[in-house]
């Protein structure tokens, strides 16, 4: 029985990582003739000079041909007299990154490329982290494009000392050097005649003969159900994939997170009635008793899992939306999928150094320790202790993107209330669930002026857009809050410091106000600018002419103030102090109020993102 | 403790598959092209729910220039595990007599892909599992076993969502569709290794026998039916022949062969100095022709 060895090559851009795999299968006899021809025709119109190149074995994808780089991940497959091999072909480039972390997990075995001529790059740490981080205990550094260095042990020697140095912190279960060079073939499967200097094994020599199977099994049984099968009323069986150890007829298991016990009544291993099973395979189990089992609970044999809701991971962030802490997103792990919180960040990885960056965001392609509150308890277990259990993605729940992998690192002892408490919910983290900046919008002109329009018209573009918004003004603050004053000068002052008061409050709930007041004294509103906060106040002078005004005269109150009825009406009766520095001031005459909105949300965009 | 051998992981990845895509998708559907993959899925789909059935029909997309054996393997599968099988022809295509033989790329456009997104549209299908492994051809070989269809059902390969472990995201949008491929990383020898192991019914083209044929630009067809056309400088001629793959028999060649038997096909298969697509017309085109299809829609 062949086994099968599934590996990655990884390192940084023109490393020489497909051309690497290429001439193995080249070298190795294993193409087809007319994948042979093909690639004989494409280097022909390549950029190698009429020379075979090998790449164009693995990169399939037209951009990729275009660009002569690495995208997206290539399987191939070949299989020699002693094993069979997938290798996925990752690309080098930082950008994709993310492609390059689908390739390690799927793999036990990393082949990481560098350039001999270069040493140990950036990327180089960087693919060594992530092969690491997605769970490979094995990796070979090939040393390649020894004939750009005159095929010096020296230099050899230089670089498998700082490769001794990185990995210092990984407790690789195996790890290797070979010097090569991939376009010329030294070391790949047949020895170098120039290189006598190493005895070690040509890198195809090296991939059939090492073991990678994991020697951390612990025994137990897990089985995370992925289906509960009901054909009809006798059968009630309970279809997954055997993660951990071996169940037999017979034996006691624990449901998680239930907590309830059965004894295993049947196995079927696909078609066939079984008395035991193990490890990998796909397999149907009938209990004894009728006890409540789903999607997502987990069997299991002698094993002891964690069951809670929060936890502390590393995450790979790989979407190019950054993470927001507090923002909801959906956790796959095993086959549970649950509502959960990133809460928050703790520190980011740098991927050249390792060392603990502190940070508040997190941005595509970079690696951070986070902790993680789940809405509902789920079943998991350390990825080191159970790579299965302890590994989840993160899903955008308004995009659908897989925003972020994981590794869980420890529980988090404290569970619920008292971890919160421990976290205030403080501001940031209301508007960060809300993906907004809570600002004031004050907007201050004669009555008239379009201010009350224009707000109604601004919160339904906001809401449209998702944002949480609130509108203060007149009709909805003199009827309750402020009904007990009157419109004499100290009422009016009072009338402003209320609305204030209140909108600091509400942006402090997260929210963006939307305030429409005439608010015509310059002492009144820098009272308002100073309880709602400097940054977070934007001041909007609606600068229409009290000409234009009088003209609407929408409510018939300038014919009054004109006759004297009203009292104290701002430009007529009494002052209208121009604010000093708006940050945004409009003026409506001969506009549409389509057109006005446009232009103000163009502007107030600029202070809520 | 006893480790899986190859073919038995592979098989249990791909019941994995299966059961993920039948426990989250909403409607699922797996296609049936009647060659040997859809075989070795048919078969995977029975082992994967047993003792229940596939909770989930079956659709063949019917150009109406199949091999006459495969039309007829196809009604004999259905029956005999009684399967719910939904045959889909793109009706407008037939009315314009649209065929492999005037009608070019266009014929593979407007028979296969179109009538593909016709009949996925028409039942709302939310999942489809088609049999391409990534040793077929290279743009394959980039593609995801979950691999996203827009509105439009195109591919976009340049923006895969990541698949991390075994934990497939199978979040879509209304209108969106996902392709499955639970055989992404078995090889045409697994295959073939897998049929003979479980002992699987395939389409006996598959097997070397005598049969009428043309060469046509370097390929043997078979004259399956009076439809086919004869050019003045073509004779038909009786070879002992076999198909490696199987599609519309005027765009499918054959290879001159006297293997009778799973082992000496296997034998065939490991010896054989090319690959398997070789014999399907539409791909020796441009480099980059599949990727091309694939991003219209083309399975």
């Amino acid at each position: 029985m062949q086994s099968l060895l599934k590996f990655i090559t990884c390192g940084s851009v023109d490393d020489g990582k497909s051309t690497l795999i290429g001439h193995m299968l080249y070298d190795a006899k294993l193409l087809f003739a007319d994948q042979e021809r093909a690639l004989e025709l494409d280097s022909k119109v390549g950029s190698n000079s009429g020379g075979i190149d090998y790449s164009l074995l693995l990169d399939g994808l037209m951009a990729e041909r275009e660009q002569g780089i690495t995208i997206d991940v290539a399987y191939r497959y070949f299989t020699t007299e002693k094993r069979s091999f997938i290798v996925a072909d990752t690309p080098g480039h930082e950008e994709y990154t993310r492609n390059m972390a689908v390739g390690a997990s799927f793999a036990d075995l990393a082949v990481i490329l560098v350039d001999a001529s270069k040493g140990v790059l950036i990327q180089t740490r960087r693919h060594t982290r992530i092969c690491a981080l997605m769970g490979i205990r094995h990796v070979v550094y090939a040393i390649n494009k020894m004939d750009l260095v005159d095929y010096e042990k020296y230099t050899y020697n230089q670089i498998v000392s700082d490769i001794k140095t990185m990995t210092e912190e990984y407790n690789f279960e195996s790890l290797y050097t070979i010097p090569v060079s991939a376009t010329v073939g030294d070391n790949i499967t047949n020895p170098s005649k120039v290189m006598g200097w190493y005895k070690g094994k040509t890198l195809l020599s090296y991939l059939e003969d090492i073991d990678v199977s994991d020697k951390s099994d612990q025994g137990g049984f897990v089985l995370p159900i992925q289906r509960v099968s009901r054909p009809d009323r006798t059968f009630r069986g309970f279809q997954g994939q055997i993660e951990v150890g071996e169940i037999h007829e017979g034996d006691e298991v624990l449901v998680l997170p239930n907590d309830t016990t059965a004894e295993v009544k049947s196995i079927h291993n696909m078609t066939e009635k079984v008395t035991e099973a193990v490890r990998g395979e796909a397999v149907t189990v009938e209990l004894d008793r009728e006890i409540d089992v789903s999607r997502g609970c987990v069997m299991v044999k002698d094993v002891s899992l964690h069951v809670s809701k929060m936890f502390t991971a590393k995450l790979l962030w790989m979407d190019d939306s950054k993470l927001v802490e507090g923002k909801n997103y959906y956790l796959k792990i095993g086959t549970q999928l649950v509502p959960a919180v990133v809460m928050n960040i703790k520190h980011k990885v740098d991927v050249n150094t390792g060392q603990k960056v502190k940070a508040e965001r997190l941005f595509k392609n970079e690696i951070a320790i986070c902790d993680i509150s789940c809405s509902d308890k789920i079943v998991y277990d350390i990825f080191a202790n159970h790579k299965e259990l302890g590994s989840f993605i993160l899903i955008d729940r308004i995009t659908n993107m897989t925003s972020a992998c994981g590794v869980v690192e420890h529980p988090l002892r404290r569970e619920g209330n008292l971890t919160w408490h421990e976290m205030d919910i403080t501001r940031d983290l209301r508007a960060k669930q809300k993906d907004q900046q809570p600002k004031t919008i004050w907007l201050t002109g004669l009555s008239g002026a379009g201010k009350s329009t224009l707000v109604n018209a601004l919160e339904k573009r906001l809401f449209a857009e998702g944002k949480h918004t609130m509108v203060m003004d007149g009709d909805n603050v003199r009827m309750g809050l402020n009904k007990d004053l009157t419109f004499k000068e100290s009422d009016r002052i009072e009338n402003i410091r209320r609305v204030a008061e209140v909108s600091k409050l509400m942006n402090d709930a997260g929210l963006i106000v939307l305030t429409s007041f005439i608010s015509p004294f310059v002492r009144d509103r820098r009272s308002a600018r100073e309880i709602i906060g400097e940054d977070n106040f934007v001041e909007v002078y609606v600068a229409t002419s009290i000409e234009e005004c009088e003209k609407r005269d929408v409510k018939g109150l300038y014919k009054k103030a004109r006759a004297g009825e009203i009292p104290n009406f701002s430009g007529i009766t009494s002052p209208y102090e121009k604010p000093e520095n708006p940050q945004i001031v409009i003026d409506t005459a001969g506009q549409t109020v389509e057109e006005s909105v446009e232009y103000l949300m163009k502007e107030i965009r600029k202070f809520i993102q | 403790m006893k480790q899986l051998s190859h073919l038995q992981a592979l098989e249990a990845e791909a019941i994995y598959i299966m059961r993920e895509v039948a426990a989250e998708c909403e409607k699922p559907v797996m296609l049936y092209s009647i060659g040997k993959d859809s075989s070795v899925m048919l078969h995977l789909a029975l082992k994967a729910f047993y003792p229940e059935k596939p909770p989930f029909p079956f659709m063949h997309i019917d150009t109406t220039w199949k091999f006459r054996e495969m039309i007829q393997f196809r009604d004999d599968v259905a029956k005999k595990y009684g399967l719910d099988m939904i045959v889909y022809s793109n009706e407008e295509g037939i009315k314009q007599g649209i065929n492999p033989f005037d009608h070019g790329s266009a014929y593979t456009d407007i028979m296969k892909t179109q009538a593909l997104k016709q009949a996925l549209t028409k039942y709302g299908f939310t999942a489809a599992f088609g049999g391409g492994r990534r040793d077929e051809e290279k743009s394959r070989a980039k593609e995801r076993i979950f691999s996203f269809r827009n509105a439009e059902q195109a591919w976009d390969p340049k923006n895969q969502r990541p698949e991390m472990w075994k934990l497939y995201n199978t979040r879509i949008f209304k209108g969106e569709s996902i392709r499955v491929f639970p055989l992404s990383n078995w090889t045409e020898k697994d295959i073939w290794q897998y049929i003979r192991q479980e002992n699987i019914d395939i389409v006996p083209l598959y097997f070397a026998a005598e049969r009428p044929v043309v060469e046509r630009d370097g390929n043997i067809i078979m004259v399956d039916d009076d439809r086919m056309r004869i050019m003045p400088d073509e004779k038909v001629e009786k070879k002992m022949i076999r198909f490696r793959t199987l599609g519309c028999y005027p765009l499918t060649g054959g290879v001159e062969s006297n293997a009778t038997t799973l082992d000496e096909i296997i034998d065939e298969t490991l010896s054989a100095v090319s690959s398997e697509r070789t014999s399907r017309v539409i791909d020796n085109e441009a480099a980059g022709s599949m990727e091309r299809r694939k991003r219209e829609g083309y399975f």
